[in-house]
């Protein structure tokens, strides 16, 4: 077993901490956040209240664990959906290498790729309402083709080598082969890729709700405390320095364990490195 | 060549249909009609069925969809319900600062991230290597619109070396217009030079490994002149795709920088757009950034195949 690379320890502490904070968000947290206390608003931080209080006087250490849960949940949600969807059909595309359907799939993926996804993210949540629901179905559409892509790329590499061949002769069609043979062995692949689309999906969340088009008050989340704060930043800087904090150290910490994790699982990409 | 293009041609032309349809669709299946969304729930009945006139909604689907798309290629995209004025109108005075902006940004980040991919590289395992990819790391964790808060908060709160938002107009003369921009350019510029400088970095580390370096190394050129005279020029190929692709990011970044520093550019557009209902303005802007970005995609794979021969062959830069 090879060492873990240092940032991959580092990385999944740094995602550990959020993730925990979301979960024990559900059981306590320091402060009720749905109480107003005009007279504790804007406090700077204190021993009482560590991150300081927001406009209305909620605790804001209390806001970016409760929000924490739905940057979290959309960003979960939508890798997911890029997986169940993209998956499978990557795996498709490779199986059927040069036929109609794999060149369907795969223009039909550059076409997706070609849209500035952001907007598309903006016109849904425009048209069908701002939710953390429709962030989630903006976000995840626009994983699909990545996780298509990915495995695609994989699956088509392993599809020349011997032992599929010989689960071939064997036997064995290309749907047992892609789920018994070559699933397994673009799972890393996916793991790594997975992260990434996790660092991207909070930052697609914090950027829609910052526009007003993620989650609805009073869910907090941390693009919209962030939008709530900007009024106020040279009043009380601390309002829009935590939740921002909040998003890059999340976002920091996926990164360095995706790419942890890929040096831990292609070795051969360390030359670049 | 001709082939190449001809067929890069055809995958633009077949892009732009799907983006319309796509778009057209998401606007037709909003709950109700769009007539009765743009208005909300006390509009008069006869307010409604005039703005379904208006709009043309009493024709077929397919009658609307092309006239809506025919009315694009001449440039009529429609008279936005809100301001009573045609959307083409809105979006050319509007495209004056989104355009600026993002090739402002475009520029920074080339400029700032060519310079430190090439230094990260150059001190490959060095501390500079590394301090740069630390820093890169931290750039593209930053959401931009945070980013933009903070540049506010030293540069124009406690500073006051710019102004914290608005824009004064290109009438107001070319420095106080740049001035105006040249916060939001930074704030967009940031997270993509630091994906750029990485590409950077990795390019010419791979180039540096090649044969034809090392031949140039045992000539006698220092590393500093293989660097300038040969890696280089090669290295940055796969650089130049990934700018042609930031455009696209750097203009669906502006729509929320703009919002940030109270830019009216068309960012700013789409979300008034929203917030009044007006789906006219927000689906012609839309479809206009969906263009602009798929015709610079197209532009790029032109400009990829002209300099690398090898990509022409085959058909696609895959």
């Amino acid at each position: 077993m090879r060492r873990l690379p240092g940032q991959l320890w580092l990385g999944a502490a740094v995602t550990a901490v959020f993730v925990a904070a979301a979960l024990l968000s559900f059981l306590w947290v320091p402060y009720a956040i749905d109480g107003i206390a005009i007279a504790n608003r804007l406090k700077p931080p204190t021993m009482a209240h560590w991150l300081g209080t927001d406009q209305f006087g909620r605790d804001i250490l209390s806001m970016l664990m409760v929000g924490a849960r739905v940057s979290i949940a959309v960003a979960v949600v939508a890798v997911g959906i890029g997986i169940l969807l993209g998956v499978p059909l990557g795996l498709w595309a490779a199986a059927h290498r040069g036929a109609w359907l794999d060149e369907l799939i795969m223009r039909g993926n550059d076409l997706i790729f070609a849209f500035p996804s952001l907007v598309i993210a903006i016109l849904i949540t425009a048209v069908f309402g701002p939710s953390a629901f429709n962030a989630i179905l903006a976000i995840g559409i626009f994983n699909i083709p990545v996780f298509a892509r990915v495995t695609r790329g994989g699956a088509l590499s392993l599809w020349t080598l011997d032992y599929v061949l010989a689960a071939r002769v064997a036997g064995k069609g290309r749907l047992r082969i892609s789920v018994e043979h070559i699933l397994p062995n673009v799972a890393n692949l996916l793991i790594v890729q997975g992260t990434i689309q996790f660092s991207l999906g909070i930052l697609a969340e914090a950027g829609l709700s910052y526009v007003g088009l993620g989650a609805q008050p009073p869910t907090p989340s941390w693009g919209r405390m962030l939008a709530e704060s900007q009024t106020l930043i040279s009043l009380a800087p601390h309002i829009a320095i935590f939740p921002g904090l909040a998003i890059v150290l999340t976002v920091l910490g996926l990164n360095l364990m995706g790419d942890g994790l890929r040096d831990h699982l292609d070795p051969r990409l360390r030359r670049l490195r | 060549m001709a082939r190449y293009f001809l067929t890069r041609l055809g995958s633009l032309a077949l892009s732009l249909i799907v983006a319309s349809l796509v778009i057209f669709a998401v606007i037709e299946v909003i709950p109700g009609d769009p007539a009765s969304f743009m208005l909300g729930l006390n509009a008069a009945p006869e307010t409604v069925a005039a703005l379904r006139a208006e709009l043309g909604l009493d024709g077929s689907l397919t009658a609307r969809y092309l006239s809506w798309v025919g009315g694009l290629f001449v440039g009529d995209f429609g008279t936005s319900y809100t301001y009573r004025v045609p959307v083409a109108e809105l979006v050319g005075a509007r495209l004056w600062v989104s355009l600026p902006l993002t090739l402002y940004a475009l520029l920074l980040s080339t400029l700032i991230a060519i310079p430190v991919g090439v230094i990260a590289a150059a001190r490959r395992g060095g501390p500079a290597d590394y301090g740069i990819m630390g820093a890169t790391q931290l750039g593209i964790a930053i959401p931009n619109f945070w980013f933009a808060m903070l540049l506010v908060l030293v540069f124009a709160i406690s500073l006051r070396w710019f102004s914290a938002g608005g824009f004064p107009g290109w009438e107001a003369g070319l420095w106080p217009g740049i001035k105006a921009l040249t916060l939001p350019a930074v704030a967009l510029a940031l997270p993509q030079a630091s994906i750029l400088a990485r590409v950077m970095r990795s390019s010419l580390i791979e180039t540096l490994g090649q044969d034809y370096i090392r031949t140039a190394r045992a000539k006698g050129l220092s590393q500093r002149q293989a660097i300038v005279r040969h890696a280089l020029r090669n290295a940055l190929i796969p650089v130049m795709t990934i700018i042609g692709l930031q455009f696209s990011f750097l203009l669906a970044g502006a729509i929320i920088i703009e919002n940030v520093f109270f830019l009216p550019g068309l960012g700013r557009l789409i979300f008034q757009g929203i917030t009044q209902r007006d789906l006219v303005v927000v689906e012609s802007v839309v479809m206009l950034l969906v263009f602009a970005v798929i015709l610079v995609t197209f532009l790029v794979d032109i400009a990829y195949a002209a300099i690398d021969p090898r990509l022409r062959r085959g058909g696609g830069a895959r």
